[in-house]
């Protein structure tokens, strides 16, 4: 790479003398998104797009120093112009697009290729080299258009009350718990817990519109909660507060849930692939758009998709990476919010 | 096909028994008819032969994507199963195909005889005129297996709750002879291509596990000892010429086992025995292993009938000429046994259980010691003036099994399980150390939590040394506790030594690879027996 390079703490952007979503603490690191295993604690000065700033300090801490870009926004660094573009992945998650005498790098962090109604759609930008996501890098991995989906999940919904049951669906607090209120939104009243509630307040208070929702306190009304909408983070898969939940059906929403030996995993009544990744086809609808000369693959399937990729003339290679682990980090925080709730 | 990808969808999900039987009962109270009929046929495994060989619907999937194969290769070590793989990998359908489910299966066994060419013509049109979901049923429809977790057992529980008959009489209709386009869905339930009668079974009596001291049981003379065998408890069923053998999950395992059923026919009188299916060679006890490749199979080949020969240990009489014997005392039931027995030649079809003399107790623990040694699990005890009990019974009948032995290894291979565990590593294989390496000794899949897989899985993806295909060789790091019930000299395996039936005990997160056993200490174990 010209003037990127991958180092033990992270992507590092040498004249720039920054990091992109660096897992070690850094001095000046440029976020992409909110989620736990790219936007780490620790570093001194933050850089991310407008809409990811108050999703940053409410899981960072409110002290955090902070800066934020608009999309399209350039801002020069060292000699080096930086700026974000939509993802598509969550809200506020974007592309980082490093410019350096003339030679384009663009860090993809993660994102979806399908729009989802909630986060800015994803932009395809040109480069000469690409650092791309891989978590569903194999042609098993093909996601419904969003109106199947919906129907779907509305008609599981419309079953469950039928049988007088109440639908938990299991998503991540950042991301697909906000895509699932999009998906379910005017269906019925929608209940989330407090880790899902907070996050939403300070993406609210941030000036963005999200759909109604009600708080799962700890002590609910249980009469009203029957038969109703429950969108809860996956550390409370298990727990205490779902089995209090009446007549509950629970399902899972990943895009893990695309293969049946996942579905079956655990113990729960439906499993949806809803994923906030883009799928095989928009992986490569994306590094081909981006017209890159050479194409780095990150987290996921790297080895596979890379190799794809040079077997159809696009230079690849893979590179390892501490991302990924969102499920873990993610859930460690949430149990945390979890044990508070409780107290 | 909606009916049926409904119920799939809601069987393939749910790991509860009620639940799965809550979903056949809507089937069946609103599938058509014969639908109702493929779908027992199905379950139960009477299928038609495969009309298309998987060979080619690989071939045609290749064609279709695309794709090269080592990609597919790769889909499909993720997926853990090929008509998934291919359902999964074709492009969205171009137009819709509704059809119920029996005009499926008849095309299907239409298109056997049919020439290559309109085989991949009827199979592409499906497959662009179906849903992901129904896809892979369309493709598990002509071959495979469902993996949902439905036994013939529980199929006869939903029937028996949809109609009110019997359980067990169900079973002998499903599994009785009978022709799909010949009988209607309430002739089979109500059995009339059958006689129940000649092959109902008892509930079997169970032992508790002997958890007092063996002085405790009093005198010696009041207790008939025998050996614990590990393979299938049964109980055979001959009346009026008919035999039938039922397995204590009261499934009818009857045509699996026809060596056993053609020693049965050379007795003249009707008889209900209580035994032990066991896989018998040269009249020594093979390992419930070598038994499991017997069970569950479509074709039991010649080949297979010499190199895993089964026979029958009888434990106990429980009807002697249409007379209920359970009441009637152990030991006056045992000399029937010993009467009726004594009336054919026996051979290793078929053999009375032993019983173990013994003066004292003391005796007993050494023999119980040894068990090991003739692939024996432990001891049973029976109170001789005991009743053959309804189910588990405490204080007649005690199971004295012996402790299973230990060793420490690490694992060096990781590989992906099938069905529900095709997500995760769950299956290990493991090594202790020789010399200044390591050697293989054991593989092994059950006994760690869900929890723990997916935490293995995790280490198992960034700990892997190589990236491509289902098995991952892993740094020797983690390491667990084996537990196995016997271990002998072998020369097939390169470590020296064989282990019986071993299992993960638990994983030894506080023990460094460095503390592990050696294969000295595990050639140890075999002097010590």
């Amino acid at each position: 790479m010209k003037f990127v390079k991958f180092t033990k703490k992270g992507i590092y952007c040498v004249p720039g003398k920054f990091y992109l979503d660096p897992w070690y603490p850094v001095k000046h690191a440029i976020i992409s998104h909110g989620h736990a295993d790219h936007a780490r604690k620790g570093n001194k000065h933050y850089l991310c797009q407008n809409d990811s700033k108050a999703i940053l300090k409410h899981r960072l801490g409110l002290d955090i120093a902070i800066e934020s870009l608009a999309y399209n926004e350039p801002k020069t660094i060292n000699g080096v112009k930086v700026s974000f573009h939509p993802a598509g992945h969550v809200i506020g998650s974007a592309q980082i697009r490093l410019e350096f005498k003339g030679f384009v790098v663009v860090f993809t962090g993660d994102y979806k290729t399908q729009p989802d109604f909630i986060s800015a759609p994803f932009e395809s930008v040109k480069c000469h080299e690409f650092i791309t996501e891989s978590t569903f890098g194999l042609p098993i991995y093909k996601w419904l258009p969003e109106e199947m989906l919906q129907k779907n999940i509305h008609n599981w919904v419309l079953k469950n009350q039928s049988v007088n049951r109440t639908s938990v669906f299991i998503g991540y607090s950042l991301g697909k718990a906000q895509r699932l209120m999009k998906l379910l939104e005017g269906l019925d009243t929608i209940h989330v817990h407090s880790a899902i509630h907070n996050l939403n307040n300070a993406i609210e208070n941030s000036g963005i519109a999200l759909p109604k929702t009600e708080l799962l306190k700890y002590d609910f009304d249980k009469k009203a909660i029957q038969n109703k909408i429950v969108i809860l983070p996956p550390a409370l898969l298990g727990s205490k507060l779902l089995k209090k939940i009446p007549n509950a059906a629970t399902a899972l929403c990943s895009g893990w849930m695309q293969i049946r030996g996942n579905r079956r995993w655990q113990a729960v009544d439906a499993g949806f692939p809803v994923s906030d990744h883009a799928d095989w086809d928009g992986l490569l609808s994306a590094v081909k758009a981006s017209e890159a000369e050479k194409v780095y693959v990150t987290h996921g399937s790297q080895a596979t998709f890379s190799k794809y990729l040079n077997e159809i003339g696009i230079p690849s290679e893979e590179v390892i990476t501490e991302y990924g682990e969102e499920e873990l980090a993610s859930q460690d925080k949430e149990n945390q919010t979890k044990a508070s709730s409780i107290q | 096909m909606k009916h049926f990808s409904n119920l799939i969808s809601a069987l393939e999900i749910t790991n509860k028994t009620n639940a799965k039987i809550e979903a056949l009962v809507d089937y069946f109270k609103t599938a058509p008819e014969k639908d109702k009929l493929w779908l027992i046929s199905i379950f139960t495994g009477k299928r038609p032969p495969r009309p298309v060989k998987s060979s080619l619907m690989k071939q045609w999937a290749f064609e279709i994507t695309k794709l090269p194969e080592w990609l597919f290769l790769e889909s499909y070590s993720t997926v853990g199963d090929l008509g998934e793989t291919i359902a999964l990998i074709l492009p969205n359908p171009t137009h819709t195909i509704e059809k119920p489910l029996h005009q499926w299966m008849q095309e299907l066994i239409a298109l056997k005889p049919k020439t290559e060419e309109e085989k991949k013509k009827y199979v592409l049109n499906a497959w662009s005129g179906l849903e992901m979901q129904e896809r892979l049923i369309f493709n598990k429809l002509i071959g495979g297996s469902f993996r949902i977790g439905v036994s013939k057992k529980t199929l006869v529980n939903a029937l028996s709750k949809l109609s009110g008959i019997d359980a067990n009489q169900l079973m002998h209709s499903i599994i009785g002879n009978w022709n799909i386009e010949t009988i209607n869905f309430s002739d089979l339930l109500n059995g009339s291509h059958i006689n129940y009668d000649n092959s109902k079974p008892y509930p079997f009596c169970l032992a508790y596990a002997l958890e007092k001291d063996l002085l405790a049981l009093g005198k010696p003379e009041e207790w008939q000892v025998e050996y614990k065998w590990d393979g299938i408890r049964g109980q055979i069923v001959k009346r009026n010429n008919e035999v039938y053998i039922w397995s204590r999950g009261e499934e009818l395992v009857t045509s699996q086992f026809p060596e056993i059923v053609e020693t049965i026919t050379n007795f003249k009188d009707d008889f209900v025995i209580d035994g032990e299916i066991l896989a018998l060679k040269d009249s020594t006890v093979l390992l419930f292993n070598d038994l499991q490749k017997r069970l569950n199979r479509k074709n039991i080949t010649k080949k297979l009938l010499e190199d895993i020969p089964v026979g029958f240990y009888a434990y106990d009489l429980l009807e002697y000429n249409n007379q209920d014997f359970r009441d009637k005392p152990m030991q006056e039931r045992r000399n029937q046994l010993e009467t009726l027995f004594s009336t054919v030649a026996l051979n290793d079809k078929l053999k009375l259980s032993k019983i173990i003399n013994f003066k004292n107790w003391e005796v007993l623990k050494e023999i119980r010691e040894n068990a090991r040694t003739i692939n024996s699990e432990g001891l049973m005890l029976k109170q001789k003036a005991s009743p053959y009990h309804v189910g588990r019974k405490k204080g007649d009948w005690w199971k004295w099994k012996v402790e299973p032995l230990t060793i420490d290894a690490v694992m060096i291979y990781a590989q992906k399980g099938s069905g529900r565990r095709s997500s995760k590593y769950t299956d290990y294989t493991f090594a202790v150390k020789k010399d200044d390496g390591l050697v293989t000794v054991a593989k092994a899949y059950s006994g760690l939590t869900d929890a723990e897989i997916t935490e293995i899985s995790k280490w198992v993806n960034k700990n892997a040394i190589e990236k491509f295909g289902p098995v991952r060789t892993v740094k020797p790091e983690l390491v667990f506790e084996i537990a196995f019930e016997g271990i002998a000299y072998s020369k097939r395996h390169k470590s020296g030594v064989a282990l019986r039936f071993p299992r993960i005990k638990r994983w030894r997160k506080d023990k460094p690879v460095s503390e592990i056993d050696t294969i000295e200490s595990v050639t140890a174990l075999i002097e010590a027996q």
